[in-house]
């Protein structure tokens, strides 16, 4: 998947401080001295951005076939031409003086906090008033000051002093985000960035403008005033938080995680990621962690042991069990070839689920058809004359996908339909269309993307409906879920009908495949359970042990965990925090979290993120290390040491080109009307909202929207209430009263966030989507 | 001839002049009716063969800036009069609005039907409410009489006029800052490319033109393209507007050809102020480089100014005599320029800041002689860099002032402040002084 070269674009040669450069027509000078290595200084400038010209601090001279221009240009605003001869500071007296004066005036006014500045080490404006600025300034006067700082947010902090007004954090909020929150306000000396007093920064996307801003001007409230960027060890690294599949950089001092920053990959995050990406990683050094392996005594509680005794209990509680495993959503590729290796060698038994959430038999068949391929990428994306949502809101479920199609609506006016009751503030971004049902989706061709997020296990039939009408209309079909592990465990196999590779285990011949890799006689030849049924059998006997690695019971069922409680099932937990499964576990066993050890994740694209250890002095051991050391305590190895040791073995393994499982073929659900007191609850989660891996970061929760139930205006006029009234939702089970938010949604529908705080819809009402609930006026 | 050629200014003298039965009695709307029965295209080649430029101050051909619409491109198009007079010393507009307002609507029937817009805006100062309510009246008669809105004259051509009032920034006399402000945003200049006939008010081809520019289109309709010739230099044809003000005995708008000399229309407002002499003069207002007495037989037109090392720009003649200490009036403009400038860009947002600290120093008498080079350093490192010609306009009357007065700079360095009265320089009596 390198970068396409097209070649149909016109290629243009102009000469810069007498070397020829050739790029392609509409390149910026700037960014074609770029290419000779010539480093013409900048702040406004950033090649995502719309050109500013702002700064004025890339000046240079210019003449196109012996015109010059009689004053210098700024080189991010001019794109080159046939016949140009440019000439930089390096070349033209009155480029390096007019590139030295602005500096001078860009300092007038600029603190000399560089010692205390976050941004001091690794700042733009640092670094090139050394490079090209004057050695001492003429500015005899009083500096310019500010109140300090300005929360712009509850996770952006700003010191106007420092700032130099490039506008890159506004442009950045407009152009990429869609979020126009901030803008320039005031004019002269005293502009500067600001928001309206009701409309705080409410964005997914605001840690980039602290990545972008070219001084100390904008910092994170987290990491403010923490370390200096010269103390930190920074090591490249993937994002643990969703399927979008973000580079990232992990930042380290003295063992400690202080910041993480977008890392740069043209393919899939160009330079950006989401807040929860960048501020969601307190949950590492957390209170909860568990931090030694933990068995239960006989006085009910749980104690600390060694290794080798809680290996030694783990190994008797599973023994000659009928176990099932849930292996979670966050697992590593590496990790979820572990968990089903371990089920299928360990404990004979193909009863292994990663899904971690709702799920259906029709959704295990819909993988089985796309496991392990490769169907659509972003640069498809970039490409589409029509992309379609079917139970996926990028925004909120894969943030980088948000920002890829928002890019290309805003560049081409991308078509975008959203087949969904209820029209969000993404796919109101997004200029979707909404439908309120695949079979409505209309005007697909083999350049149109289809995007299937895991909610469609919600629907009957919706999995068969849109790979129909991927079928019938040649259009590209990707399923993104919500967790970063789920398409890596779907490769791994880590589902019960299948083996790596996509191999159905109902095939003999994949199941020769594997015992030969695995070098095992047999393999368990019955599809294995759902994580559901895994749940359900582990209560009413038929499973007397479960191996639960990183899975919350409300994530699918409010009744499970209790249940679970009140059976003599054993229970063995690998988990990085303490929780409700270890509160009734009978072995806990520490693992490793994301910045603790190396690994991949597939992104939604199939695209393998592989991340090292940023901790490096960290202790703690990976799943996969821990199954291979418990099934050698079993008797029955899995010869699995290391990440490594799995990446070898999947790669011995190779790809499967027999048969698939087949295609699933549900009729689609007819929805029935509720009376008029009634609706039909739909909901997903929030990008920030209660997930476990946002505990212990305040600023970041700061800014997640608050709870509300969208309804329609018929509704609302029904029940008498206006927006921010509040309203309640409830069933038999439970009530969740929340401010109403009158919206786009379907007459018989209400939508409510699925885990957010005030509105938890598993846990208090039971169910998150599809059932009826009662709508009342609280 | 006579060194004066009244055209808009004829009938500034009759009470009624503003009202549209004033405007009419003189043949006012005559040229709309005549140009809608023309050919678009042949009411662009008259005024660009008229050898028209806009009196806004760049001087730039204004049939050729109409001939950039692209036509037949399916896109509304625009025009938009700059009535944002906001130049230091520049009083035509406003003048001409208050007394004429009419001959602007006939042009602006003109313009727009000559580049295919159907929808005209007229940008005003905030500030001039008496000059607003003229022009909101004058719109709303021109309604009336059937010379806007549909079918206008009976010749099936549809304009409909928009008077927006600014909220009174320099900067939204900047073209684009002003379409900027017109479109509900900040008044701040925008990159070009692209350029206002191709992406101007709404993403749409858009013509800006000053008012003067405009309200001189009826004249030439009627009265043809020989006669507006026969009037001004070789390339700088027609009559303008000069604003004379300062220390002049009779300050205000005079109506003559373009190249007249301030030494002729000193004569005809009656000389400097009684008693005094002439000691610096802008020829188009502060953002012009300063001239002194050695100027006065310079040709006021746009090639005759530009030879002489200034710019015709608004052709607002400030005039000051030799009480008026040349430090004092830089600093006050360039108080000016820093409270106006829009901040968008580094020299002229800081730069503007600074200037007025240095020259508020050195007419303080605080400083060395190796202040001035600084400043004149800082003022070069600021006039050429910025974005837009504010900037640029800014550095003018100190880079000039010290070229022409730098024995007076030093004088406040070595005398500990200003040597001038400031009293002496007012046009009021001060209290103990006869």
């Amino acid at each position: 998947m390198s970068t396409e070269i097209t070649t149909d674009v016109e290629m243009i040669t102009v000469v810069i401080d007498g070397f020829d450069v050739t790029v392609p027509k509409g390149t910026l000078v700037i960014r074609a001295a770029e290419k000779l290595g010539i480093q013409i200084p900048r702040f406004c400038d950033h090649p995502l951005l719309s050109p500013a010209g702002a700064c004025r601090q890339c000046l240079v001279d210019i003449e196109v076939n012996g015109r010059a221009f009689p004053k210098p240009q700024a080189s991010c605003t001019i794109p080159v031409e046939n016949g140009m001869i440019v000439k930089t500071q390096l070349t033209s007296e009155v480029a390096d003086k007019a590139q030295k004066g602005i500096m001078e005036l860009l300092l007038i006014n600029h603190p000399l906090d560089c010692p205390v500045c976050d941004k001091g080490g690794e700042c733009p404006l640092q670094n090139q008033a050394m490079s090209n600025g004057r050695e001492a300034s003429r500015y005899e006067g009083v500096k310019r000051t500010y109140e300090k700082p300005v929360a712009i947010s509850s996770q952006v902090l700003l010191d106007r002093e420092r700032c130099v007004l490039c506008a890159r954090c506004t442009r950045f909020s407009e152009e990429i985000a869609g979020d126009p929150f901030i803008t320039l306000n005031e004019r002269g000396a005293l502009q500067q960035v600001g928001i309206y007093e009701k409309d705080p920064f409410l964005s997914y996307f605001s840690g980039n403008t602290v990545q972008i801003c070219p001084v100390g001007a904008l910092t994170g409230a987290s990491y403010r005033f923490r370390s200096r960027p010269f103390d930190l060890g920074s090591t490249p690294s993937a994002c643990e938080h969703c399927a979008s599949g973000c580079a990232m950089r992990t930042d380290v001092r003295r063992g400690k995680t202080l910041r993480r920053l977008a890392g740069e990959d043209a393919d899939v995050n160009e330079e950006w990621n989401c807040d929860k990406g960048r501020w969601a990683f307190k949950y590492i050094s957390s209170k909860e962690r568990v931090t030694s392996p933990m068995v239960r005594g006989e006085d009910g509680e749980l104690h600390e042991a060694s290794w080798p005794e809680a290996l030694a209990r783990a190994a008797a509680g599973l023994k000659g069990k009928r176990a099932g495993v849930l292996v979670g959503g966050r697992s590593t590729i590496e990790d979820a070839y572990a968990y089903q290796k371990f089920a299928r060698v360990a404990l004979g038994t193909n009863d292994v689920d990663f899904r971690a959430r709702l799920h259906s038999d029709e959704e295990a068949a819909f993988l089985g058809t796309i496991a392990g391929k490769i169907t659509a990428t972003y640069r498809d994306l970039d490409k589409a004359d029509h992309v379609v949502l079917v139970d996926f809101e990028p925004e909120d479920e894969s943030p980088i996908v948000f920002l890829r199609l928002y890019k290309q609506v805003r560049k081409r006016g991308l078509k975008i339909t959203t087949v969904s009751p209820v029209s969000s503030r993404g796919s109101e971004k997004l200029g979707a269309t909404m439908v309120s049902s695949v079979a409505n989706v209309a005007g697909l061709t083999e350049k149109s993307v289809i995007l299937v997020g895991e909610r469609a296990a919600e629907v009957i039939g919706q999995f068969t409906a849109v790979t129909k009408l991927a079928a019938s209309t040649g259009a590209k079909l990707s399923w993104i879920p919500r967790r970063a592990g789920e398409v890596g465990a779907l490769a791994a196999g880590a589902i019960g009908n299948l083996l790596p590779g996509g191999r159905p285990v109902s095939d003999a011949a994949a199941r020769v495949d594997i015992q030969s890799a695995w070098g095992v006689d047999s393999l368990p030849s019955k599809p294995g359970k759902a994580t559901w049924e895994i749940l359900e059998a582990a209560t009413d006997g038929r499973l007397n042990a479960i191996v639960v690695g990183g899975v919350d019971p409300l994530d699918i069922s409010s009744e499970a965990l209790g249940q679970l409680l009140d059976t003599q099932t054993f229970v063995l937990s690998l988990e990085i925090a303490h929780s409700a499964i270890t509160a009734i576990a009978d072995v806990v066993l520490p693992v490793a979290a994301t910045a603790e050890k190396n690994g991949t994740f597939l992104n939604w694209e199939g695209r393998p993120r592989a991340f090292e250890k940023a901790l490096t002095d960290s202790l703690t051991r990976s799943d996969t290390r821990i199954l291979s050391a418990l099934a050698d305590e079993m008797g029955t190895p899995i010869n699995l040491p290391s990440a490594k040791a799995v990446a070898k073995e999947i790669q011995v393994i190779g790809p499967w080109d027999g048969a698939r499982v087949a295609a699933p073929d549900v009729a689609l659900a007819q929805s029935s009307t509720p009376d008029a007191d009634h609706a039909i609850l739909h909901s997903w989660r929030q990008l920030l909202d209660l997930g476990t891996l946002q505990t212990g970061e305040e600023n970041l929760a700061g800014t997640s929207r608050p709870a509300h139930v969208v309804i329609s205006s018929a509704r609302a006029a029904r029940l008498g209430v206006s927006n921010s009234e509040l309203v309640t939702v409830s069933t038999a089970r439970g009530a969740i009263t929340v401010p109403a938010q009158i919206g786009s949604i379907e007459e018989s529908a209400i939508w409510l966030p699925r885990n957010s705080d005030g509105s938890q819809c598993i846990a208090t009402l039971g169910a998150a989507s599809g059932i009826v609930v009662k709508v009342a006026k609280a | 001839m006579s060194k004066i050629s009244p055209v808009l200014s004829a009938h500034w003298d009759e009470a009624d002049s503003f009202t549209f039965d004033g405007y009419k009695r003189h043949g006012g709307y005559n040229a709309a009716i005549k140009a809608l029965a023309m050919e678009p295209d042949a009411v662009i080649a008259q005024i660009k063969d008229s050898g028209l430029r806009g009196r806004g101050g760049a001087g730039f051909p204004t049939g050729m800036k109409w001939s950039f619409i692209p036509q037949g491109d399916g896109k509304e198009h625009y025009l938009v009069v700059n009535a944002d007079e906001s130049e230091p010393g520049t009083c035509k507009d406003m003048p001409l609005l208050m007394a004429n307002p009419h001959v602007l609507i006939e042009g602006m029937i003109i313009a727009s039907y000559a580049i295919r817009a159907n929808y005209a805006f007229i940008y005003i100062r905030g500030e001039v409410v008496h000059v607003v309510r003229r022009v909101q009246q004058a719109i709303a008669d021109a309604y009336k009489a059937g010379m806007l809105g549909k079918n206008i004259g009976g010749k099936g051509y549809d304009l409909e006029l928009v008077l927006h009032i600014g909220a009174g920034a320099y900067i939204c006399g900047e073209e684009t800052a002003l379409l900027d402000s017109l479109e509900g945003f900040r008044g701040q200049p925008r990159l070009r490319p692209p350029f206002p006939a191709i992406a101007g008010l709404y993403a749409r081809p858009t013509v800006v033109n000053n008012v003067e520019s405009i309200a001189s289109v009826p004249a030439i309709i009627d009265r043809g393209n020989e006669w507006f010739q026969s009037m001004g230099t070789e390339k700088s044809k027609g009559f303008t507007l000069y604003s004379l003000s300062g220390h002049v005995t009779n300050p205000g708008q005079i109506e003559a050809p373009l190249g007249i000399t301030l030494r002729e229309l000193l004569e005809l407002a009656g000389g400097v102020r009684a008693g005094h002499t002439l000691k610096f003069w802008t020829p188009g207002g502060s953002s012009t480089p300063l001239f002194t007495a050695e100027h006065l037989d310079v040709p006021l037109d746009y090639e005759g100014v530009a030879a002489a090392g200034s710019m015709l720009g608004t052709k607002a003649l400030q005039i000051f005599d030799e009480t008026t200490c040349v430090v004092r009036a830089v600093l006050r403009w360039t108080e000016f320029y820093k409270h106006e400038s829009c901040g968008k860009c580094t020299p002229c947002r800081e730069g503007t800041w600074w200037l007025v600290q240095m020259i508020r120093d050195l007419e303080a008498g605080k400083g060395t002689p190796a202040d001035l080079d600084k400043l004149i350093d800082i003022t070069n490192n600021i006039a050429g860099r910025s974005f837009c010609a504010l900037a640029d306009g800014a550095a003018s009357p100190i880079i000039s002032s010290i070229k022409y007065f730098r024995a007076e700079y030093e004088a406040h360095l070595t005398n500990g402040g200003c040597p001038f009265d400031p009293a002496k320089s007012t046009l009021f009596v001060t209290v103990g002084q006869a």
